[in-house]
């Protein structure tokens, strides 16, 4: 089908473009932007008036409450709804994602649903469980664009070792959350706060003591990393050095890291319960700057939907995690009014930089690229209400908070998806 | 969003929920050791017996065991003529999988008018207070490492007994400040009411240095904290901190923490030492001590009582 997206403001990252003009679409992808061919006769013609037309979303941490009872579908209406076109999830599902036949069959159900494209990453360890690495050539055959631990720790340093050698091998990216195990039990990050409530803490340790080993490894392998969920000031610092020495290394930081600390537990909020855990202002501030700079590749909505029931229990017993993939974009763009980051700069990390990361075509607009398209009303506000979201998972720590940016229209392979 | 307005307060400032010391002004705590004055003579009478609960169920929530706070707990209610029913329910739903939001609708259900809890995990009688019916008072008999304000304004009304201006004195908190509620309370209370100098005294594994956040100076020796203290609070030392990665032992414990007559006698000649008990002598405690004229422990346990019964009736007394 031909389709004529009309007199929107189109803002592409990768090209730096910032102008109103028109898009014309033809067969999924993009034949032309702003001087659209004469004899261009369009099937389908889209008002874009107020409207930015940026690339699709692609979030970079999204999980999909697999299995579960109409997960799949709830969870991918939520990425349409939430501009996102590309979506990357953990393989800790159950059971993980460690075979390419689990693999295949998820890929076929999100392929039928035709809402978002999934690029699942595999398990990198049998079963998650630290130990053996999992057949990563038959894996990424399937489809998977990395291979993550997600949360499970790795048995010992040999393993890991092992294991990025071999993802080495064929130039897979592993993606780690840096925390240290023995350091990570904790349900608040530490410090003034915690000691407060009384809630134990997770030391900024946990993640430097992480990201130096795995630094190191990297180091001694070549393997390409992605660090998942940066949290502190000192891990920035981390990132910093290790791209500057010119190491294979990317980083995402979540929406929450980005706009929320510690203080904002309140009274044990139990939708503050997150993974990583909220931290101090100041690795708040670094984290934005470090967004800002491009120290950290891409923001990540870390989507996790959590069932009610798994809340309404004290802090510390309450299951981690916040839904996300509806609020990536206003969340987004509050952090680029917030730091001065013009619009074309601030769609970076949740268009072009996070595709670079991973190494997939998407994410920008040009002759050529997949129809992949996000249009949304950038001043338009809305409040974030439980009945406001498609996911299932209800909580989050911005319920009741008046958002400014909404999705009017979600374009994949020149489908509609998702219309406001 | 949720719960940003202090939970233990209503509209009109007035405590509805006692959950923690943190975020009540000077004035309520006055009122309620002013009103727990009043209710020590009801102790001495021959009956000792008020009506103001009179037809009110309290029902106490214990979902961590504790036969001395419950008890006291009961002795208060009872003294204010109010019903008393005591679940424990480490021993009944919560083996059977109910959920304590279950737990607290049934009970809800059974017109109750004030709960007691004390919980294991931080934060968990707010939790109950945001979901009871808006005439149930909610009373955080210790939860966790966070709150026990009833045992800190017990101390308090202690302190005040036995030394009148809060504003002149020097407070030493000894032990386990880390996993110690009463500690966090007691710190709170005696900020709130002025007190100049508190000092948290242990070694580093009990006493980090965020402690300072909270406004207390932070002492890793024994003779430094206890020099010219005018108040000791001793802390019980739980059995599973005395070996392992905490401290090595309870014997270098008690030389390098334990409190001994010789390091009470760097403090003021007039010094109380006070403690929350369970004691554990020779552990945190010399016996002498424990035993001896400085020592203010049984009267807190006396006080304790008075202040509980001056905390429901005040709550009982607030709407909403």
């Amino acid at each position: 089908m031909k389709i004529f997206i009309r007199n929107g403001r189109v803002v592409d990252p990768a090209s730096g473009r910032d102008e109103a003009a028109d898009v014309a679409i033809a067969a999924g992808r993009i034949v032309a932007i702003g001087h659209v061919p004469v004899d261009f006769t369009p099937e389908r013609t889209i008002e874009a008036d107020g409207c930015v037309v940026a690339p699709g979303l692609v979030d970079l941490a999204a999980r999909l409450k697999e299995p579960g009872p109409g997960a799949l579908e709830s969870e991918l209406a939520a990425a349409a709804a939430g501009g996102v076109t590309s979506l990357v999830c953990p393989p800790d599902m159950d059971p993980p994602l460690d075979e390419p036949g689990l693999v295949d069959m998820l890929k076929f159900r999100a392929r039928k649903l035709s809402r978002c494209r999934l690029f699942p990453l595999g398990a990198l360890t049998q079963g998650l469980g630290g130990a053996e690495i999992t057949e990563m050539i038959d894996l990424t055959e399937a489809g998977c664009v990395g291979f993550s631990q997600a949360e499970a720790p790795m048995r010992d340093n040999l393993t890991l070792s092992r294991a990025m050698q071999y993802a080495s091998t064929r130039g897979y990216t592993v993606w780690l959350r840096p925390q240290d195990a023995s350091l990570s039990g904790g349900v608040a990050a530490s410090g003034a706060v915690a000691t407060r409530l009384g809630l134990s803490g997770v030391p900024v340790a946990s993640e430097t003591i992480a990201l130096h080993t795995v630094i190191e490894l990297v180091r001694q392998t070549g393997a390409r990393v992605h660090f998942c969920r940066l949290s502190s000031a000192a891990g920035v610092d981390i990132v910093r050095r290790a791209k500057s020495e010119g190491l294979p290394v990317t980083a995402d930081v979540s929406i929450n890291s980005l706009h929320l600390t510690d203080v904002d537990i309140g009274y044990f909020n139990p939708a503050m319960r997150l993974v990583p855990p909220l931290r101090q202002a100041r690795d708040r501030d670094a984290l934005r700057a470090a967004l800002a700079d491009g120290t950290i590749d891409a923001l990540v909505s870390d989507h996790t939907p959590v069932d009610e029931d798994a809340k309404q229990v004290p802090f510390a017993e309450a299951e981690p995690g916040a839904t996300g993939l509806e609020l990536l974009l206003p969340l987004m763009l509050k952090w680029g009014i917030e730091m001065h980051v013009a619009l074309a700069d601030a769609l970076a990390p949740v268009t072009s930089r996070a595709a670079a990361a991973i190494g997939i075509e998407a994410g920008r607009i040009a002759p050529g690229a997949a129809a992949d398209l996000c249009l949304f009303d950038p001043g338009k506000p809305w409040v974030v209400l439980p009945s406001a979201l498609a996911s299932q998972g209800k909580n989050t720590p911005f319920l009741g908070f008046e958002m400014t940016g909404r999705v009017a229209r979600t374009v994949v392979g020149g489908r509609s998806v998702y219309i406001d | 969003m949720l719960a940003r307005r202090n939970p233990q307060l209503n509209a009109h400032g007035e405590l509805i929920h006692l959950l923690s010391i943190e975020g009540l002004p000077r004035a309520i705590l006055t009122q309620i050791l002013d009103t727990a004055g009043t209710f020590l003579s009801v102790n001495d009478r021959d009956v000792k017996k008020v009506p103001l609960l009179r037809g009110k169920s309290v029902f106490n929530l214990f979902f961590e065991n504790s036969t001395r706070t419950r008890t006291t707990f009961e002795i208060a209610a009872k003294r204010l003529s109010a019903d008393v029913i005591n679940l424990d329910i480490a021993k009944s739903s919560a083996s059977k999988g109910e959920s304590l939001l279950d737990t607290i609708a049934n009970l809800s259900a059974m017109h109750a008018d004030m709960f007691v809890v004390r919980h294991s995990e931080s934060g968990a009688p707010y939790l109950i207070a945001r979901h009871c019916a808006p005439h149930v008072h909610v009373v955080n008999a210790g939860d966790g490492r966070h709150a026990h304000p009833t045992q800190g304004l017990l101390d308090m009304y202690t302190i005040r007994h036995y030394k009148k201006a809060f504003n002149e004195l020097t407070v030493a908190i000894v032990g386990d400040i880390v996993h110690s509620r009463v500690a966090r309370s007691d710190i709170h209370a005696l900020t709130t009411l002025g007190v100049p100098e508190i000092r948290a005294v242990g070694p580093k594994t009990l006493v980090p240095g965020d402690l300072r956040e909270m406004g207390v100076r932070v002492c890793h020796d024994m003779r430094e904290g206890v020099k010219d203290a005018d108040v000791i609070i001793m802390l019980r030392l739980q059995n599973e901190r005395m070996s392992g990665a905490m401290l090595p032992s309870a014997g270098e414990y008690f030389k390098s923490f334990g409190l001994t007559e010789e390091l009470l006698a760097l403090a003021r000649p007039d010094a109380i030492v006070l403690h929350p008990g369970p004691i554990n002598r020779g552990v945190e405690i010399d016996s002498r001590v424990a035993d001896g004229s400085h020592s203010v422990i049984l009267p807190q346990v006396t006080f304790g009582i008075a202040v509980r019964m001056a905390v429901m009736s005040i709550l009982a007394g607030n709407d909403a």
